[in-house]
Parts: C-alpha cells; structure tokens; sequence
C-alpha cells in the first residue's frame, strides 16, 4: 500500500470516533514515521476540518513530525531532575557526537525517569538511565554496529 | 506449584536493565531443566536497587538486587530461587528499610502484584470498593470521597468530594469522567509506576467516579513520552470490559505537550485540537468534555478511590496533617542518592524525606537547593529543609504561593548555578506556554532575555526581573505563566548570590 493509501485507511477506520484528529495523526506517524505533507488535505476532509486547522494541530505538538526523521531518534531528558545529574553536558556531548550523523537528536522534557538520570529514550520505546558521555558513546557505537 | 521469579517491567528496570534480566532469567531455568513462572511486576521504587528481583519463598517475597544479567547464572548457583545466600540477596522484601518506613497505601499492590492479572489485582483486594459502590446511592460514594478529606493530586489540590458534587448535580443525558496521566512535572513518576504496576487501580477507580457522578464514558490521557505505561494500560483494558460493566474507558496518547496537562487544554486535546486552555467559567465539572459536565482528576486521586470506598472515609482521613488527609506517594529525585517512590502520610519534613529517606545527595557534595512540586514548583534552599509536607505549609512558604504539586521532588548539589535553573524556568515556559495570553508568551521569552542580561553582569535589570514576575503572576489566564515566577523569585530572594 503506498503512503496515501494507508493515510486513507487510516482516516476511514478512525473518523467516526469523537475527537479523532490526535488518534488519527498518532496512528499516521507510527505507520510512515512522519505525517506527510500532502496527507493534510485527506485528513481535513475525512475530519470536515480545514486544512489549516489540521496543520496547526500537527505543528502545535512537539511530538508530530512533517518530515521523515533520522535512522533513529534519540531523545535526551532535559528537564530539571536530570539537570541536576549532568543532563546539560549529555546533551551537549550528544549534540557533537551526532552532528552530521542520520541520527535525529530531539530534546524531551522528562521521561519519568528523574532518580535515575540523565534518562534518554532510543526510537520510542527503548530507555537508558545513568548515562554519561561514555556510556552514550558507547550505546551509539552499539546502535550503529547493529544496523 | 513452579517457583515464581518476579522481574520488574517497570521502565525504570528497564532502563536500567530488567529486560536482559528478565531474558537471562527465562534462558537459565531453560538451560537448568527447571519450570519456573515469570511475572513482570511492577517496581517497589528504590530505584538504587533495580532490576530488583524477587522469588517467592514460603509465600514471602525475597528481594535480590540490583541484578544485571551477569549475575543471573551466579544468583541460580546461589539457589536463590529458594532464597539462598548470595552478596544481591536483600532479605525479605517489604523489611527493606526504605520499604518498611513507609505507609504504602494508593501505591500497595505496586511491585506486588503482576499487572497483567486481574486476578492477581482482585485476589489482593482489588474490585472491594467497586463491588461497594455498586450498591450504594450516587450521592453517598460522593460523601465518602468528600469526608475523606481526598484532595486532587494532580497539583492544585482541590477537594475531589466537591468537584464530584458539581458534576453529580449537573444535569445532563452523557457525563464523562477524564482521567489526569499527563505527568508532565520533572521529577515525578507515580502515575507512571502505578500504570505499569497495579493498571487496574486506576481502572476501578474511575469506574466507582463514573457510579459517583452518573457517567458511562471514561478517557485516560497518558503523555506520549511514556509508551510503557500506555501498553501496560491497554493490556489492563483489554481484560477489564467485563469487570467495569457498562463503563467505557478509552486511552489517548498526548502528543508532547506540557500544558495539556492542564485540565481544560486537555480536553481540547482530546476533542482533537491544539491543547490551549480555555478561559473559566464554565469549569469543567458543568461543561467539560464535548460540552458535557466531566469529571476530571489526576490518576493518584482516582487511584485512591477504590480503598476509600472499601475501607470507609475514616479509615483513609486517619492519615496525614491538619487538612491534608490521607498519603501522598512522594518521588525522590535529581541528584538523590536513594531515589525513589516514598508513600507516606502528609506531615513529614522535607529534611526527613530528603536525608533519612534520601540519604542525601548522589555526588557526595552538600544539598544546596530542592525543587518541589515539578517546574511551577519553589526552590527552597537548605534553611527551609524543616518545611512540613502539606498543602497549606507549602503554600505559606515565603509568600510565594508554592505548592506540592504532583509530589515531586528535585534535590539540587552545591554545583547548582541557581541564576541558571531561573533561566531554565523562564525558557521552560517560553517553549511550553499555549499563547493565549500575552505576559506568559512573551514574558518568558523576555524572561530569559532579561536573565541573561543579569548573568552577563548588568545587575540593575533584577528589578526589572521582578517586575515581569508580577505581571506574569497576574496577567495569566492558567499556573503555566502564573506560577514560573515562583522558580524564579524563590532563587532569586533565596540565592541572591547566584545573580551577582
Ligand atoms: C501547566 C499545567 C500543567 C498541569 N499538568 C498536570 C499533570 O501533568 N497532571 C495532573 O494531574 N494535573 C496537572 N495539572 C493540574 C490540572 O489542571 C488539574 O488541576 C488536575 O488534573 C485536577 O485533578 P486533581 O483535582 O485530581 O488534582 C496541570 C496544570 C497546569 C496549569
Ligand atoms: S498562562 Fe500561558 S499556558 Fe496558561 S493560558 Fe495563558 S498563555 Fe496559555
Ligand atoms: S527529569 Fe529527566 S526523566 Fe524526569
């Protein structure tokens, strides 16, 4: 199925739900890794919203995308609890250590994980705590041996 | 009956290795020709000590930790799984000091129990207080929850018996009750652990609201950032339609936003629009969802329902001080070296919490600043550690209108550079404020602006500082733009030397 064709899917299987839009763009971005730009118009008129309500909903949430990401996404806690273990300089360290790699780097505002950081999350769902520049290293090395 | 070996699937264990753990621990009794049941609980909360291991011996948990998968093969060596002797082994689990100090109430059946069971939750007095509710009038499940003295524990801790009222006494064809799992305070992590630890909790709870208030239609917002949780819910879900009766309950994923943790930005979220608050009157509670009167409170409130029905309102307001009644599961966070979930009654110090309980800071060096209540949240500095932990103590504090929010609490060391956790509120509030109003939308933007100028040596702007904290502080229609300015003033009057 190519992309729109599945936006179209997706959009028919979940529009008559009350308040659908969130839903249906979670589901959108956990199929094609981003919401495409010309989705806008299919889910506007599945919705019977306005194209520009669609997108000022996907651009007022950090967590929607209208570009392909990286091979991976990482995401560093910045937030104040892993501030006070070092988090400032992980994501410092990090930043260098990714620049010009295909890795997408984003900032996170805690993941629930504040006695035990600095915390950062690894495409979605993969979690490391206590992480310090070498362990970093060391997880990005293990990341990219095992593609 | 096969031995149990329990392996917290909690995401914190995970974080620090359960799952390895866990695959080690299934391959080993493989490779040893024994059967043996794995439960991914939940985590007691000492995180120090995960992945924590229990096993199961003569019906008494024996705690082992903190395991990493290396130590597996040595731990069956050990014969651990009846309880053998080995340098992880911690004795009984509830006698771990840090355990039995505590009075688990709303968190009790975290880590016990496996979280994929009903069964397990309704054989460990679980389903008790909506069997209860079930036979009571509305009116009467709302007086129990009114006289226990429950206030939400989402942050603003209002009287939950009181908002059920308004919404009792609405009159409307549909209701809804809206469940709080935002979480979206540093520091914090009880709704996550009680969504991946005891899901069913949280389920009975908003049944028992949906009984309380006439509502049929349940919605759980859990913050995207906590995929785990989500899973452990809507395995829960998947098992509970029974059980719940004729109340629904659906779950929707947030999208990476602070203020839609704010209860009416919520409910446009979950209507499908961007999470901008909503000017109130009307509250929530007389047109709220879909324009329907709702429901809507933190998870931990919901949560404790199910007991104050079981147990009765007097046995939950025994607990806690003056007019904070009942528990409150405190997280211990930052630079802590003991950190962790700490349940206790209201009325203990900070000091106790922060030294007895947290064994003081993680590097070694002198606690010098404690940010609680999350990023709205006063930094209060050492001379204020005796501060008593309820409500009405915090907000007395300095006159700056703190609270305790959702329990959080964020131990700084002496290496702080508290001008910079100033600036850090402001931008915070800069990248999270909804827009709606003026003084939160650009005042923080200035706020970081004018901090910078500080930081760089022009002193004479703390006035100005100051002045664009009032206007925040009056001139916001929600706690977003209101309550940054108390970070900011608290480091501001009480580490006056951090802005020279
Ligand atoms: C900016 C902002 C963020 C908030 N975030 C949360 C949150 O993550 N979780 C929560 O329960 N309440 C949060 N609140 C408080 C809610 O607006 C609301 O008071 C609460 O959900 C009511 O439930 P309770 O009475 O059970 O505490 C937030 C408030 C504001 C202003
Ligand atoms: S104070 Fe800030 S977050 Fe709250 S309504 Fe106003 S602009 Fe939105
Ligand atoms: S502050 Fe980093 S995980 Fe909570």
């Amino acid at each position: 199925m190519d992309s729109l064709a599945r936006v179209a899917s997706i959009i028919e299987q979940q529009h008559a739900r009350p308040g659908a839009l969130l839903p249906i763009l979670h589901e959108i971005q956990d199929a094609l890794g981003c919401i495409p730009p010309d989705s806008v118009p299919l889910i506007a008129q599945g919705l019977n919203l306005s194209r520009a309500e669609v997108h000022g909903v996907i651009s007022y949430y950090a967590h929607f995308r209208q570009t392909p990401p990286g091979r991976h996404v990482v995401r560093v806690c910045c937030a104040e609890a892993c501030q006070s273990v070092g988090g400032e300089a992980l994501a410092e360290h990090a930043r260098a250590r990714l620049a010009g790699s295909d890795v997408t780097l984003e900032p996170v505002y805690c993941l629930g994980l504040c006695a035990i950081g600095p915390a950062l999350q690894i495409d979605e769902t993969k979690l490391h705590a206590r992480v310090t520049p070498e362990k970093f290293d060391a997880l990005i090395e293990a990341m990219e041996a095992a593609r | 009956m096969k031995p149990t070996i329990l392996v917290p699937g909690d995401a914190a264990a995970l974080a620090l290795g359960a799952e390895a753990v866990a695959a080690v621990v299934a391959s080993e009794a493989a490779q040893r020709g024994m059967a043996i049941e794995l439960v991914r609980n939940g985590s007691r909360g000492m995180f120090w000590l995960e992945p924590l291991v229990d096993v199961v011996v003569g019906g008494e948990r024996i705690a082992y930790g903190p395991v990493t998968a290396a130590d597996v093969p040595g731990l069956f060596d050990a014969g651990f799984i009846s309880g053998g002797a080995h340098p992880l082994r911690l004795g009984p689990t509830q006698q771990i000091p840090y355990l039995a100090r505590q009075q688990r109430v709303t968190m009790r059946r975290v880590g016990c129990v496996d979280p994929r069971s009903l069964d397990d939750y309704l054989a460990n007095g679980g389903g008790a207080g909506l069997a209860r509710a079930r036979a009571m009038p509305a009116a009467d499940i709302v007086r129990i929850v009114t006289d226990s003295g429950l206030r939400g524990r989402g942050g603003a801790a209002f009287p939950t018996g009181i908002k059920w009222r308004t919404v009792l006494d609405a009159p409307a064809a549909r209701k809804y009750v809206v469940c709080n799992a935002d979480e979206g305070d540093s520091g914090t992590f009880s709704d996550r652990m009680l969504l991946e630890g005891d899901p069913f909790g949280l389920l009975e709870g908003m049944a028992i609201a949906g009984l309380a208030v006439g509502a049929a239609q349940g919605y759980i917002y859990v913050r995207s950032e906590y995929p785990h949780a989500i899973a452990a819910l809507e395995a829960a879900l998947a098992q509970a339609n029974e059980w719940l009766g004729s109340f629904r309950i659906e779950v929707r994923k947030g999208a990476g936003s602070y203020v839609c943790g704010e209860e009416t930005a919520m409910l446009e979220s979950i209507e499908g629009r961007r999470g901008i608050v909503r000017a109130k009157p009307p509250l929530p509670a007389i047109c709220g969802l879909f324009g329907q009167p709702t429901v809507i409170n933190n998870l931990i409130t919901l949560a404790s329902v199910p007991d104050i029905l079981a147990r009765g309102a007097g046995w939950y307001r025994d607990f806690g001080v003056g007019r904070s009644r009942g528990t409150l599961p405190f997280q211990l966070a930052g630079n802590i070296r003991y950190g962790g979930l700490v349940e206790v009654p209201f009325g203990l110090t900070l000091r106790q919490l922060l030294y007895d309980f947290g064994g003081g800071s993680r590097s070694g060096r002198p606690l010098r600043a404690v940010q609680v209540g999350g990023p709205l949240g006063a930094y209060l500095p050492a001379s204020q550690f005796d501060t008593v932990l309820d409500y009405e103590a915090f907000a007395a504090l300095g006159g700056v209108g703190a609270g305790l929010g959702h329990g959080g609490i964020v131990a700084f060391d002496d290496t702080v550079d508290m001008a910079k956790q100033a600036r850090y509120a402001m931008k915070f509030c800069a990248i999270e404020s909804c827009g709606k109003c003026t003084p939160c939308r650009i005042g923080s933007t200035r706020g970081v602006e004018v901090i910078d100028r500080i930081r760089g040596g022009q002193h004479e702007q703390i006035d100005l500082l100051r002045e664009l904290c009032e206007t925040m502080t009056h001139g916001s229609l929600c706690a977003m733009g209101s309550m940054t300015p108390i970070p900011v003033t608290s480091a501001l009057n009480h580490f006056p030397e951090d802005f020279r």
